[in-house]
């Protein structure tokens, strides 16, 4: 989650946005945001209610058997259409921001506009 | 006779110890994130000065020490090896299969959650607003 922080101009300048979603409550998004310096939009679900509908639910895994996310990485199109998705294997293995813009990149030449 | 320090011993265990302890140091560079192979590295240097330590020991038991600390040094170094693999090739990987998530030229189930703020933000309002939305899913801070 860092390295997108690293690189979010870079990804704000083509165009695309970073958001992140957990289980976490609004303020501790806040208190994390401002402790880490990260500055794009997080997300809170913390009845997994979305991370159900997404199917990431890893029940059992958090803090007292409670159910959080499993990582996992989706980049959306304008029209809300999944361009890319990636479902780690291994939870110490994330998504680096040069694949969301590699399949950005990848969708714009496909789809001139 | 004085007996010689037996220093492939306490090296190979140093080099092991260095292997269980650096995961996070190495985790922060990009070659050796994906897969911990410099920690392997390491443990295979201590392995390897370690049994030189142990057939030192026992072996030429009257030049070298080390009949007590070597085997005491070697089941250390296994335990460390044993749960750091343990972690890595088992822990980490205890990820839910997840074949229901949407997929590539699906929709993306519609969404309002709440920011950092408490304020209401819906897939769509971040959609409409962008050429592209990354929505990365984490496990959280708690």
């Amino acid at each position: 989650m860092r390295s997108f922080q690293q690189r979010l101009q870079e990804l704000e300048s083509r165009g695309i946005q970073v958001v992140a979603i957990s289980v976490d409550p609004p303020d501790i998004n806040r208190r994390q945001r401002q402790k880490l310096g990260y500055t794009y939009t997080f997300l809170s679900d913390p009845k997994a209610e979305v991370i159900r509908r997404y199917d990431l639910l890893h029940r059992g895994a958090g803090p007292k058997g409670t159910d959080i996310a499993r990582p996992a990485e989706f980049l959306v199109d304008s029209s809300g259409t999944i361009r890319w998705v990636n479902l780690t294997e291994n939870i110490a293995v994330r998504a680096r921001p040069q694949q969301v813009l590699e399949a950005f990149e990848e969708g714009e030449r496909a789809v001139p506009q | 006779m004085k007996k010689n320090r037996n220093w492939s011993l306490w090296v190979g265990f140093l080099f092991l110890l260095a292997g269980f302890l650096s995961y996070a140091f190495f985790a922060q560079f990009p070659v050796t994130r994906d897969f911990p192979w410099a920690n392997f590295l390491l443990f295979a240097i201590g392995g390897i000065l370690l049994v030189v330590g142990l057939f030192r020991a026992f072996g030429k038991p009257r030049v070298y020490r080390g009949k007590i600390l070597g085997p005491i040094l070697a089941i250390l170094g296994i335990c460390m090896f044993g749960f750091f693999s343990y972690v890595f090739f088992y822990v980490l990987r205890e990820v839910p299969p997840s074949t229901g998530a949407p997929r590539v030229g699906q929709k993306a189930p519609e969404f309002t959650l709440l920011d950092q703020d408490g304020k209401e933000v819906s897939l769509r309002d971040l959609t409409t607003r962008s050429k592209a939305v990354a929505l990365i899913f984490y496990r959280g801070f708690w």
